[in-house]
């Protein structure tokens, strides 16, 4: 049911009026709600343009705290979500294996770093660092604040991909055996690619989780990043409203970014998906055109049928099933 | 190596309840609002699907540390609102927190329902509406209680998830876990063992939760 | 960045530090994290975010009155102020950047108590700080009684937030948080009566330009804090660096950084403690 308006008749005259009666009475709370809001703001001298004034005339704020912070940030996520991708995915398939040394161990591990904050993950990765290697104490910040989010996110990213690949039709993989495919076969060439486009906005809410939590990594590991550097900005310029309005921005603007761009790549996934099918079926062995094919057919079900195909995370709101529903 | 542990001094077992307590009532509320939310996104009036949508934007892109104290420092601090418990008590910052949590992990709940619906046939909601139910009655009535069926797995990530996003409390002083436990390395100057204790808590806390709700979306699950 | 015996975990992470940083432009930013730990540098763990004692300021620049006194020791100690590299020390972390040897010293409000002591060694003491309250300007505190009647504010799990629960002011409402700033949000708009910490830390935000002529301390010495200079533990430093301190006094400099930093607030603390001098138990 990816077109949500199949969940409502195309309004007639009265549902039309109705409709607009509620959304005159919801602008209005909102409105209200607002204008009181900045009012009361407004008394406490909170919207003063000395408070605000730093961010806008002293270039020094954005080039000594906040660009420096969204650096370390985006430093910090980057290598987080390079490392826990593969991970993850590894962990994910092999909790799906059909041996139990290798099962057993997958589901620990993931079990594990699921259960804990990722605060106290990063508190001993500092520890670790600190005793065991030779980390300098000058990046071992950036080691700590990565290593625990890569444990975290990629526990939470092998349950994804699991996910993903659990919820394909169960006659993908017969029909990969059937033709004499290999496990590892099975896996790379005809589940993964259909769980992918599937498990898309999943992952990519994950990735927006890493950006944020590296917040985490300021306070108790002084890891210089953007929240902890706004917290600076307070410090010498007593505004606290005005830079947790400005860093919030920041984090918005840029984990937006990240959706967006996710999104974008689905949609080509998506549209390349035929293509995607004859060209992994020229990768393999044997003339297995017919493979190809299959997958090629089953993934619109598929994806149809898997939940967050139709846009559950990312912006995006056409799936792929949304045809002939699409009521004017 | 456990000699800190003076549980006269740290009421190490309080602390983990008012964790508890948060998590429940920040669930309970996050359920609620993300449902509204969900539904908001779905419904026939485009104002109020933009506003879920930026709603949604807005509080699940912003870290939650920014949003706890944000709610603390605009809500209490600044328009002096108290959440009807005296200024400043523990009382107060605790339902100061639970609302940021809310706030937070609804939008989580919503974009979780959302997929959920989606995993509904459409004929479900064609038939439901050639029996002549309107927009209220198809969502709650036909499609919502199929999606919450589907979504158990996914919202008990987001649970666990709220379980351990609690510490963050203790940035507006909620003496839950986290705050105790930097009562505690303040006092003792012993970061490690004290860390490993509390991490144990958290794994006493949530791998059951996780495991007990794996179970439960295997029975409820819609056999399709 | 050295790197000899890691986990293969470590090496790939090093590996794409290398190639993330050089495509981000510029090693390590301004914010003073720290260099590379040769012979001729000294490490110090100061604060970052506390005006009047150790801030970093818009400039990139480190000022206040622990980082006075802290190159100044660095002086004394043979190493010029460019040879002095600043790391934040967050205060959980305190103990531990000693005993890894992360900092050769640390000088960040730092106050000596028996517990500490067990782990690291303060040289010191270099101040004498109280307890106290800050208040709006128009706002009398008659007497210590009275405490138990205001909503206070301090910082989470610190040692003051402990001290009024345990024994200043039992009854007193007390909010605790993340960091003073959002203590003085709730000064300034009223919500709150009074933050309470070190008179040292509070006369650093009453001096701040924002905040002049808003608030003023109350005056009460509800506790004796002697910061120390925190050093690993059986440093060979340590009388070096009480040497140091004594010099600070006798020369003048002590009374210099004291009326830079602390003057504008109108704080006078006690004169410099004796070298040794600790808390009563």
């Amino acid at each position: 049911m990816s077109n949500l308006s199949v969940l409502y008749d195309a309004p007639g005259p009265r549902a039309r009026r109705r409709n607009v009666s509620y959304a005159v009475a919801f602008l209005a709370v909102l409105a209200l709600g607002s204008w009181w809001l900045i009012s009361q703001l407004q008394d406490k001298g909170e919207l003063d343009w000395a408070k605000w004034e730093p961010f806008f005339t002293d270039s020094r704020v954005w080039t000594t705290y906040l660009l420096p912070g969204l650096q370390d940030t985006l430093v910090a996520a980057g290598l987080s979500m390079l490392i826990a991708l593969p991970l993850g995915a590894l962990l994910g398939i092999g909790r799906l294996s059909d041996h139990w040394w290798v099962r057993a161990p997958a589901g620990a591990i993931v079990e594990f770093f699921r259960a804990i904050p990722v605060l106290l993950l990063m508190l001993f990765a500092n520890e670790a660092y600190a005793l065991w290697t030779d980390v300098d104490r000058s990046v071992r910040p950036l080691y700590a604040v990565v290593t625990g989010l890569v444990l975290y996110n990629a526990s939470v990213l092998a349950e994804v991909v699991r996910a993903g690949v659990l919820s394909l039709p169960k006659g993908q993989a017969d029909a990969a055996r059937a033709i004499g495919m290999r496990k590892g076969q099975t896996m790379t060439f005809v589940l993964l690619p259909q769980a992918v486009t599937a498990m898309l906005p999943a992952l990519v809410s994950q990735l927006v989780v890493i950006v944020k939590d590296t917040a985490l990594g300021g306070a108790l590991l002084g890891y210089s990043e953007l929240l902890r550097n706004a917290n600076l900005v307070i410090s010498n310029y007593g505004n606290v409203l005005a830079s947790f309005a400005v860093a919030a921005a920041m984090f918005i603007a840029l984990n937006f970014l990240l959706t967006s761009l996710a999104s974008w790549l689905e949609g080509r996934i998506r549209r390349g998906k035929r293509s995607t099918g004859a060209a992994l079926s020229t990768t393999m062995p044997g003339g297995m055109a017919v493979a190809g094919d299959v997958a090629g057919d089953a993934a619109g079900p598929a994806v149809g049928g898997m939940g967050p195909s139709g846009g559950g995370a990312g912006p995006s709101g056409d799936g792929p099933g949304g045809t002939g529903l699409n009521i004017p | 190596m456990f000699d800190f542990l003076d549980l006269d001094r740290y009421d190490l077992f309080g602390a983990f309840w008012t964790t508890v307590q948060l998590t429940v009532f920040s669930a309970i509320g996050s359920l609620i609002l993300g449902t509204v939310l969900a539904a908001m996104r779905v419904s026939p009036v485009p104002i109020m699907r933009a506003f879920g949508t930026v709603y949604v934007h807005i509080f699940r892109n912003t870290p939650l540390t920014l949003i706890i104290v944000a709610c603390s420092q605009l809500l209490a601090y600044t328009l002096g609102m108290s959440m009807g418990a005296e200024f400043a008590t523990d009382t107060m910052s605790f339902r100061l927190a639970v609302l940021g949590f809310v706030l937070y992990t609804a939008t989580f709940v919503c974009e979780a329902l959302r997929s959920g619906i989606n995993t509904v046939p459409v004929g479900q909601a064609e038939a439901a509406r050639a029996l002549g139910l309107g927009f209220t009655q198809v969502l709650t009535l036909i499609v919502l209680p199929q999606a919450f069926r589907a979504v158990v797995a996914p919202l008990a990530n987001v649970l666990i998830a709220l379980t351990k996003n609690t510490t963050v409390a203790a940035a507006i002083g909620v003496p839950e876990a986290a705050l105790l436990m930097s009562d505690m390395v303040e006092q003792e100057a012993q970061l490690l063992p004290i860390a490993m204790l509390f991490g144990f808590g958290f794994i006493v806390l949530t791998l059951p939760t996780g495991l007990l709700l794996g179970r439960l979306s295997k029975r409820v699950a819609v056999k399709r | 960045m050295r790197l000899r015996r890691t986990t293969t975990l470590a090496a790939s992470l090093l590996a794409i530090t290398l190639t993330a940083t050089a495509c981000g432009g510029g090693d390590d930013d301004d914010s003073g994290n720290g260099g590379g730990g040769g012979g001729d540098e000294i490490v110090i763990g100061i604060k970052f975010d506390q005006p009047g004692l150790g801030l970093l300021t818009p400039d990139g620049d480190h000022v206040g009155f622990d980082v006075d006194v802290a190159t100044y020791i660095a002086g004394e100690l043979g190493y010029e102020p460019d040879q002095i590299v600043f790391q934040e020390a967050p205060s959980p972390e305190r103990e531990n950047l000693l005993s890894r040897g992360d900092v050769d010293m640390i000088v960040a409000t730092y106050s000596i108590s028996e517990e500490r002591e067990e782990s690291v060694d303060f040289a010191g003491p270099y101040l004498l700080a109280h307890q106290d309250l800050l208040v709006r300007a128009d706002y009398e505190v008659p007497n210590e009684e009275a405490i138990n009647d205001m909503t206070l504010c301090s910082v989470s799990g610190s040692t003051s937030a402990a001290n009024v629960q345990r024994d200043i002011a039992p009854d007193a409402r007390l909010q605790q948080n993340n960091t003073y700033s959002q203590c003085l949000t709730g000064l300034e708009n009223g919500t709150i009566d009074a933050l309470t910490t070190d008179d040292s830390i509070l006369a650093g935000y009453a001096a701040q330009p924002e905040h002049q002529g808003k608030f003023r301390l109350a005056g009460l010495e509800l506790s004796d804090e002697y910061y120390g200079v925190g050093l690993p533990k059986d440093s060979e430093n340590l009388d070096a660096v009480n040497e140091a301190i004594t010099a600070m006094v006798e020369e003048g400099a002590w009374d210099e950084a004291v009326a830079e930093h602390f003057g504008p607030a109108g704080y006078e603390p006690e004169a410099a403690p004796e070298i040794g001098t600790r808390p009563e138990a």
